[in-house]
Formats: structure tokens, C-alpha cells, sequence
């Protein structure tokens, strides 16, 4: 590596964190602003126009708030856990593709690396919560290890498809296309400058978009720092700067998911309009990759929106019902995607008929899962009895109560 | 039915001129009324009432008997206990008064047992047994009377803090002047 | 295991071996200071991993003696100790007090005073009902819902303010009627509410009922049967959800709810979705109930001839409403004073707890928090 790379990978780096400290702080307000709106309210409106500054007082506060560290933690653990935590959400940035050719590094195995660092976070998030010394988080935290480790599993064979149908491990290939010969046999694998894998594999784009939101922990899977359950989760015994970086490393990875549901089903910097279609070929190279990487921020925060509209929606799933989904649902789907598309293309088929088989597999699934137990979407068992006042005898349920179906607790 | 069952103690305690609430039974009432003596005949019952609901005062050695009695018997079936109360007595006739709302549901009846226990060492026995309802109640009377229920599982201070010292809910406890911590 | 926290513990509570050997349950300790107990509620839970095997409720953290001082005020000051008692509906629970005294003194309120009593008291179970619904949707997860429904239980409380000047702590009825007639504007006020809350009532309804994971949380978790419900002595929706149509409203009819025809929503299979639902059914019904009690309303006295201080015989009584928790009632002992030789109260939130351990154990720690919720507890009723 010679000197001029060393400079270029450093500064890279440097820009890349400041960036994302920006994004994150942005992301906050971005979050409360669309919450505020989805609940009628107004949302940070004080510290500078519109309360964007709102998220600079904010860290302000969080970084000149006492730091406590409880009594009886494992003072060791309880430090690190917020590193490890952090350091991986920062870390899996450096793959990530901003336009062609364009990233801190590029890396031909970017899907591998990018599997590999997410799945770090956990430890972090497992050592703050047994550190801590405290019920809630030790709960948390084994919560967390239970739903980030099973939700991996189809991510990861989600991503799968994505190298299958492209017979690349290259972030690059993944947006661009991909030439393979194999033998005189030469194919031109298509890139999602014209058509976006999500229309390719609808399938795989659902199937991210649940287990991404498992993997951030975010309503409707937000169960391991459940407000109401277990408090804070490996968080509650975080305080001031510690609380703050895993604050950080959760909003950096919504947006890492974000960035990557954008990547592998939206085309990246490429899509809907490469910049080369836009302003011929002609153009400087920092025209190019500034208009690619403006494509790529403004799907990202679109998709980073969606997120958040789904937290101020939706209720959280049970634990139990959690992990059912992930194992019962989601896996089983991933593995007929990856097949589906293998079969796809060992046979040459046009791609379509990848769009046209998923599409009522989902469909299918969705029925299923609703009906479950029984054709019902609400319960019919509450009625409007009309007595008159003062009536002697009042009608009693029969001796022993029958119970619609009781759902045995104990899974 | 006469005013007598609505005699009061503490009318006692005040000068004689003290007016009376007026008994109005409903019809249900009466009915009860005329139903309860057959009923509960050799359990030394006495059936009077108060404005508009039966009461029937108990022995304390006779309780368990007549309440499960009025829970089970058919054509009473007093399967729900509203509420369960102390009142103080002491400085009328040093006893403590136990009083027991009830109704049923099935027979649209309401009525009040009452059973008393002496100043010291006040004792009745518990109706968890007949109703589980009474749990919480007879703790919380525990706790601000200081009368023991016999036979309840668990008599743990439950709405006062575990040392403290008195049972606040007493006539001969003072409102204030006292030490709280 | 050097666990400091549990060998602090374990001198406490007695560790109890779990279904799997060479492991021990856990306890945790929920509250007072916990978002979900609604207040200072504890609850000692033995968990074994995530399934809760022991519930110990503990109460008591508010208590103020406040039947105690009751004995030593004014009846018409007890009125603004049962104000605090129930502190998300104040008019019912003013109601109770009133009417017992009422019924002690054999004093009738004039018919335009209890149909105002009626109205508020049916605005404010809405009122309850919303706050219910927010609270119980954020037990659940679902953060937004609470904000619509403070939004509609504003528009109450500022109608609230029109007529009694107070948004909660109203002190508004008195014995022998109420302190002081409506407005003027007050009936095209509150009708234009009920069209309002009626909307409200429906996007919550819309918002969760029926969706798929809120299903999933409610159905089947908590479930109590109606004779076990009875035995427990509960009441109000939690007894209705179980199938025992017990509503004090019919069976015991008083102000004039018996000139009113309302339906009363009874559940069947005694889970938390029936608690919950019954509560929207309730609100409809309640607002039903308001508009057929406006269309009552005539111009007249609001406030009957007695004495300014009540001087009630002695006697004792028992009065009782249909609370939007459920059956609050009062036993008073007069000894013909100006004060109540005794007073109690039958609070409906103490007796709907009792059933806590009944309806969490075998279930997540996660349904013990819904549970908790649609028990609807108020903590300063329960501890008074």
C-alpha cells in the first residue's frame, strides 16, 4: 500500500465518521419529527429552526451528564460493552459503496464482510446486560442474543440469493452487474442500474426489511430494551456518554440496514436514474460520484422514514411469538428464495418468472399467518346484552366457563 | 319490620334526641327478611335491617357456618362479597364490629352480616375460605384494626410498611401528633 | 455464579429450584418505579427464564389513611377526599359520596341535577376509557395511540372546566344536587362532543383492534372465569369481560339510569382482549347514555332545600356506582353527627388486583404487563 493510499484511506475514514455523526444526529431529529407528525404533535421546534439543533443539544447534554457506574457491575464489561457495540456500526461502513468504485475500501467480498462485522453488535449488547448487574438488562440482554442471533440467520440467506443471482460477493457487482465466463460460456449477469433486484426478488426485499427491523431491535421487535417490560434493556443502567454511544451505534445501524435494503434491492447510487443516463458520459468523475451518492442518501433516509413510521404504528410482539416467526416463517422463506433463484437461473429462465413465483408465495404466507388460528381478524366474543333495569336473576355463564381457545403460555 | 335492627350503638353515646335513619326496605328485602330467620334458625341469628338492607348479626363462633350457608343455600346464594369492614366500637361497648356486605346475583339479594369481637384480642375467623375476595380486605383490616383473622394464609402488612407500630385505623389513635417516620 | 445482587437477595427470598435441575428462578422486582405498574405498584415476580411462576403484589405505597380522615371531616368536605381517590374519574367517584349521604338523609336531588350528574359522570367513564386505552396500547408497545386519546380526553376536561372550574379535582356535586348549574352553551358544547368522541372511540378502534399483533398479545393471555371472577370479588369491565353481566347501572339502578335504555358490552372468554374491547363498547354506550340524558335535560332547580351543613340521623348505608373500573361503593356509619362515625370504601381497583396472580402466572413477563393493564388499576384508589 503505498503512501498516497494510506492518506486517501485516513481521510476517507475521517470523512466517513464525521458523515456519520452528522447522519446520526440527523436521524434523531428526523425520527422525532416523523413520530411527532404521525402522533399530531410538533415535535423538537425550540433549539434552532424546525429544533434542528435540537440533536446537538442533545449529545451536549448527554456528553457533560455524570457517568455512573453501579456498584455491583463488572466495571471491566461494563466499559467495553458500549465499545463493542459501536465500533462494528462504524465499521461496516467502510464497504459500503457511495458510487462506482467509490468507497474507504473496496472490498471484493463486501456481502461476506458486511455478515461477518454485523454480527458483533450482540456481544456488546450481552456484556452490558450481564454487566450491569441488574435483572432487567441481564433479561435484556439474553433477549437480545436470542432475536439478533436467530434473525441473522435469514438476512444472511438473504444476502445469499442476492450473490447467487449475481455470482459476486462484490458490493459493487451487486449494483453494477457482473460478467462471469465460465468456460467459453460467457454471461453478462445483470446490475440494478435498470431494474432493482426488489422487483426481482420481492420475496428477499420483505424478508430483509422484517429480520433488518429484528436486527435493530425496532418496534415491532424492539423486546430487548422494551420500555415497559424490561425498562431499558441492557441499557437501563447506561448513563451520559456510555448511553449515548450505544445510542449512536443503534442509529447507525437503522441506518446501515437502511443503506443496505437500498444497495442490494434499490440499485444503490445507480437507480432510478444513473448519473451517466442523466448528463452523458462526460461528466467529471465528482460530478458523477456526488450525484450517485445523493441517489443513495435520499433512498436511504426514504427507507430510514419507513422505519420509523413503523415504530409510531405498531405494537410489539411477544418473545415467544418473536422467535416463532423467525423460525417458523421467515428461515423457511429465505431458503425457498435462495432455491427458487438458484433453479432460475440453472435453467436460464427469464428473470421475471423469479418475480412471478414469489409473488404468491407471499401472498400465500401472508394468508397463512392470519389465519392461523381459525379465519378471524378480531375475536367475536364480546356481545351487547340489553337488560332491563332492576331485572332479578341475572344470566350466568354456564357452570364451567369454556374458554375460546386458550393459548397455552408455555411455549 | 321495625326500626330495631337499625338501633345503633354509638346512638348511645350521643344525647337521646339523635334522629333514627328511616327503614325502607325494597320488596327484595322483605323478602330476604322473611326468608333469612327459617334459614339460618339454629345458628343464633337475629335479622333486623337499615335503610334498605337486611342485617344480620352472627355469633363470631357461627360465621364460617352461616356464610358458607348463604353462599351455598339456592334461594340465597350470596356468591359475592362487596365489601368487608371493621367498625370501632371500643369506646361505646369495648367490642369491634366485623361487617360483611354481600350480594346475589342469581336472587338480586343484598345483605349485611355482622359478627363482633372483644376489645382485647379481637378475633373472628377468616372467610377466605367461603370467599377469596376477602384476601386483601382482611389483611387491610388487620393491618389499620389489629383484628386477627383465624385461618387467613398470610396476615403480612399490606398497606402499611412492615414495622409499623399501631393500628392507625382505631378510634383511640390520634388524626395527628404523632411520630410518622 | 457470583452474582452480588442475588446473594443480597437470596437472604430475603427463599430460592426455589426450578423445573430444570442445577438452576434457580430469578426474581425480579417490578416497581414502584417501573413505566408499565401504572403508578406505585410492586410486584415481586419468580421468573424461570421468561415465565413468570410467582407473583407477590405488593401495595401501599400511597396510602394516606384517607377513610381515617374522612372521620374527621365535614360531609361536605369528604367530597374532596374522594375527588383523590380515583384520580381519572373524579365525578364518579363524587357521585358515590353523594348519593350515600343522600340515601342516609332520604333527601331527593331535583331531576336536573341528576341528569347533569348522569352527564358528567358518563363523560368522564369515556375520559377513564380513553386514558385506559392509551396507557394499555403503551404497555403494549404501540406508542402513538396514547396521544390521540389525550387529545380527546382534553376536549372533555375543557368541558369539564367549563362546568365545574376544575380539570380534575372537581368538587362539583354537592349533597342535595350539584354547585352550580351548566352554562348556557353547554348543551350544543357537549353534543358536539359526543360526535367528536365518537370519532375518537373509533380510530382507536380502527388503530388496534384490529391489528394482527395486538390480536396476538391480547387473545388467550389473562383469561379468569366468570365464577372465579365473582369469587375474587371483581367487577366492573374485568367481571364483564369473564361473562357475568354485573353492571350496578341495571341491577341496582340509581340517580336515574333506569330511565335511560343502554346495552351493557359483556365478553365471553375473560382474556385481556375481551377487557380491552368491552372498554370501546362502553364508551359507545356511555356516549349513547349522554345524548338520551340531554334530551332529558329540562331547565329547573340544580340544588334540592337542605341544611348547608348535612346533619345526617344515624344509621349506617351502603352506596354504590358503576365506576369505570368498577363497582365503587361507600359504607358509612352515622352516629347523627356532622361527621361519619366510619366511613369505607369499597375500592374496585383493590379487588381487581387481588386476582393478579390468578391470571400472570404461567404466562411472559411481558403478558404480565398487559394483564396489569387491562386490570386498569388507579394506585390511588387502591391504596386510598
Amino acid at each position: 500500500m503505498s503512501f498516497i493510499e494510506v492518506v486517501f484511506a485516513i481521510a476517507g475514514l475521517f470523512g466517513l465518521f464525521t458523515g456519520l455523526a452528522v447522519a446520526v444526529l440527523s436521524l434523531t431529529w428526523m425520527e422525532r419529527k416523523t413520530l411527532a407528525r404521525i402522533q399530531q404533535r410538533a415535535g423538537p421546534s425550540v433549539v434552532g429552526p424546525h429544533g434542528l439543533l435540537q440533536p446537538v443539544a442533545d449529545a451536549m447534554k448527554l456528553a457533560t451528564k455524570e457517568d455512573m457506574i453501579p456498584n455491583y457491575a463488572d466495571k471491566l464489561l461494563f466499559w467495553m460493552a458500549p465499545i463493542f457495540v459501536a465500533v462494528p456500526a462504524f465499521m461496516i461502513w467502510i464497504a459500503i459503496p457511495f458510487g462506482d468504485n467509490l468507497a474507504v475500501r473496496v472490498l471484493d467480498l463486501g456481502l461476506l464482510y458486511l455478515v461477518a462485522i454485523s454480527g458483533i453488535g450482540v456481544v456488546g449488547l450481552l456484556m452490558g446486560g450481564w454487566a450491569s448487574s441488574s435483572r432487567y438488562s441481564m433479561l435484556g440482554g439474553l433477549r437480545a442474543a436470542a432475536q439478533l442471533v436467530s434473525y441473522e440467520i435469514p438476512i444472511v440467506i438473504v444476502i445469499l440469493s442476492i450473490a447467487v443471482l449475481v455470482q459476486s460477493l462484490s458490493l459493487d457487482a451487486v449494483i453494477g452487474g457482473n460478467t462471469i465466463s465460465i468456460g467459453d460460456d460467457t454471461r453478462d449477469l445483470p446490475g440494478q442500474g435498470a431494474i432493482p433486484f426488489a422487483f426481482i426478488m420481492p420475496m428477499g426485499l420483505l424478508i430483509f426489511l422484517i429480520a433488518g427491523l429484528a436486527e435493530l431491535g425496532r418496534t415491532p421487535f424492539d423486546i430487548h430494551h422494551a420500555e415497559s417490560e424490561v425498562v431499558g434493556g441492557p441499557f437501563v443502567e447506561y448513563s451520559g456518554a456510555h448511553w449515548a454511544v450505544f445510542f449512536l451505534a443503534e442509529y447507525l445501524n437503522t441506518f446501515v440496514i437502511s443503506a443496505l435494503i437500498v444497495i442490494l434491492f434499490f440499485g444503490g447510487w445507480s437507480w432510478p436514474a444513473p448519473p451517466e443516463s442523466l448528463f452523458g458520459n462526460d461528466l467529471s468523475s465528482t460530478a458523477t460520484n456526488l450525484i450517485g451518492g445523493a441517489w443513495l442518501m435520499i433512498k436511504t433516509y426514504l427507507v430510514a422514514i419507513g422505519i420509523f413510521w413503523i415504530r409510531g404504528t405498531y405494537p410489539r410482539l411477544r418473545i415467544d411469538q418473536l422467535m416463532a416467526f423467525a423460525w417458523q416463517v421467515l428461515i423457511p422463506l429465505s431458503f425457498v428464495n435462495l432455491v427458487l433463484i438458484a433453479i432460475v437461473l440453472f435453467y436460464d429462465w427469464p428473470l421475471w418468472v423469479m418475480t412471478a413465483v414469489s409473488l404468491p408465495i407471499i401472498l400465500g404466507v401472508g394468508i397463512a399467518v392470519q389465519r392461523r388460528r381459525g379465519a378471524r381478524g378480531r375475536p367475536q366474543t364480546v356481545r351487547i346484552l340489553r337488560r332491563s333495569a332492576g331485572e332479578i336473576g341475572v344470566p350466568m355463564p354456564p357452570a364451567s366457563t369454556p374458554v375460546t381457545d386458550q393459548v397455552q403460555a408455555g411455549g | 319490620m321495625t326500626t330495631e335492627g337499625s338501633s345503633n350503638p354509638p346512638a348511645k353515646r350521643r344525647e337521646p334526641e339523635v334522629p333514627q335513619a328511616a327503614v325502607a326496605l325494597p320488596p327484595e328485602g322483605i323478602a330476604l327478611a322473611a326468608l333469612l330467620p327459617e334459614a339460618l334458625a339454629d345458628h343464633g341469628v337475629e335479622v333486623g335491617a337499615a335503610i334498605d338492607e337486611v342485617v344480620c348479626t352472627v355469633p363470631a363462633d357461627r360465621l364460617i357456618d352461616v356464610c358458607r350457608l348463604l353462599k351455598d343455600e339456592p334461594s340465597l346464594k350470596f356468591e359475592y362479597l362487596r365489601l368487608l369492614t371493621v367498625v370501632d366500637y371500643v369506646e361505646q361497648v369495648g367490642e369491634f364490629e366485623v361487617v360483611y356486605h354481600l350480594f346475589s346475583l342469581a336472587n338480586h339479594h343484598k345483605m349485611v352480616v355482622k359478627t363482633r369481637t372483644a376489645e382485647r384480642r379481637p378475633s373472628v375467623p377468616s372467610v377466605t375460605s367461603v370467599w377469596r375476595g376477602a384476601d386483601w380486605y382482611e389483611r387491610e383490616m388487620h393491618d389499620l384494626f389489629g383484628v386477627t383473622f383465624e385461618g387467613h394464609h398470610n396476615l403480612s402488612p399490606l398497606v402499611l410498611p412492615d414495622d409499623f407500630d399501631g393500628f392507625p385505623g382505631r378510634k383511640s389513635y390520634p388524626l395527628n401528633d404523632y411520630e410518622e417516620w | 455464579m457470583t452474582d452480588p445482587v442475588a446473594t443480597q437477595i437470596e437472604d430475603k427470598f427463599t430460592y426455589q429450584a426450578s423445573s430444570e435441575p442445577g438452576t434457580v428462578d430469578m426474581m425480579v422486582n417490578m416497581g414502584p418505579q417501573h413505566p408499565a405498574t401504572h403508578g406505585v405498584f410492586r410486584m415481586e415476580l419468580r421468573v424461570d427464564g421468561e415465565q413468570i411462576q410467582d407473583v407477590v403484589p405488593h401495595i401501599g405505597y400511597l396510602h394516606r389513611g384517607s377513610e381515617k380522615l374522612c372521620e374527621h371531616e365535614l360531609y361536605s368536605q369528604i367530597i374532596t377526599l374522594f375527588d383523590r381517590f380515583d384520580y381519572v374519574s373524579n365525578f364518579n367517584n363524587e357521585l358515590v359520596i353523594v348519593s350515600a349521604v343522600e340515601k342516609l338523609m332520604g333527601v331527593e336531588p331535583p331531576p336536573r341535577a341528576e341528569l347533569i350528574r348522569i352527564i358528567m359522570c358518563e363523560f368522564n367513564r369515556i375520559a377513564s376509557h380513553l386514558l385506559f386505552y392509551g396507557t394499555f396500547a403503551i404497555d403494549m408497545g404501540a406508542i402513538t395511540p396514547v396521544l390521540y386519546n389525550f387529545r380527546d380526553r382534553e376536549k372533555i376536561q375543557s368541558l369539564f372546566e367549563s362546568v365545574s372550574g376544575a380539570r380534575m379535582m372537581h368538587n362539583y356535586f354537592r349533597v342535595g344536587g350539584v354547585k352550580e348549574d351548566v352554562k348556557d352553551d353547554f348543551t350544543s358544547r357537549a353534543l358536539a362532543l359526543c360526535d367528536e368522541l365518537e370519532r375518537g372511540v373509533d380510530e382507536t378502534d380502527k388503530l388496534l383492534t384490529e391489528n394482527e399483533i395486538f390480536v396476538e398479545r391480547t387473545t388467550g393471555i389473562g383469561v379468569i372465569s366468570g365464577e372465579d371472577a365473582l369469587d375474587w370479588g371483581l367487577s366492573g369491565p374485568v367481571l364483564r369481560a369473564s361473562g357475568v353481566p354485573y353492571d350496578v347501572r341495571v341491577d341496582e339502578p340509581y340517580s336515574r339510569y333506569s330511565e335511560l335504555d343502554f346495552g351493557i358490552p359483556v365478553g365471553s372468554a375473560g382474556d385481556c382482549w375481551d377487557r380491552f374491547y368491552l372498554r370501546i363498547l362502553e364508551a359507545r354506550e356511555s356516549l349513547s347514555i349522554i345524548r338520551q340524558a340531554m334530551a332529558l335535560l329540562e331547565p329547573g332547580d340544580t340544588m334540592a332545600q337542605i341544611r348547608r351543613i348535612a346533619r345526617p340521623p344515624a344509621g349506617e348505608v351502603y352506596a354504590h356506582c358503576e365506576n369505570p373500573r368498577g363497582d365503587l361503593g361507600v359504607y358509612i356509619v352515622s352516629d347523627g353527627g356532622e361527621r361519619p362515625y366510619r366511613l369505607k370504601v369499597r375500592p374496585p381497583s383493590f379487588c381487581n388486583l387481588q386476582a393478579l396472580k390468578d391470571l400472570t402466572v404461567g404466562h411472559y413477563i411481558a403478558d404480565a404487563v398487559v394483564i396489569l393493564g387491562t386490570l386498569d388499576i388507579v394506585l390511588g384508589e387502591v391504596d386510598r
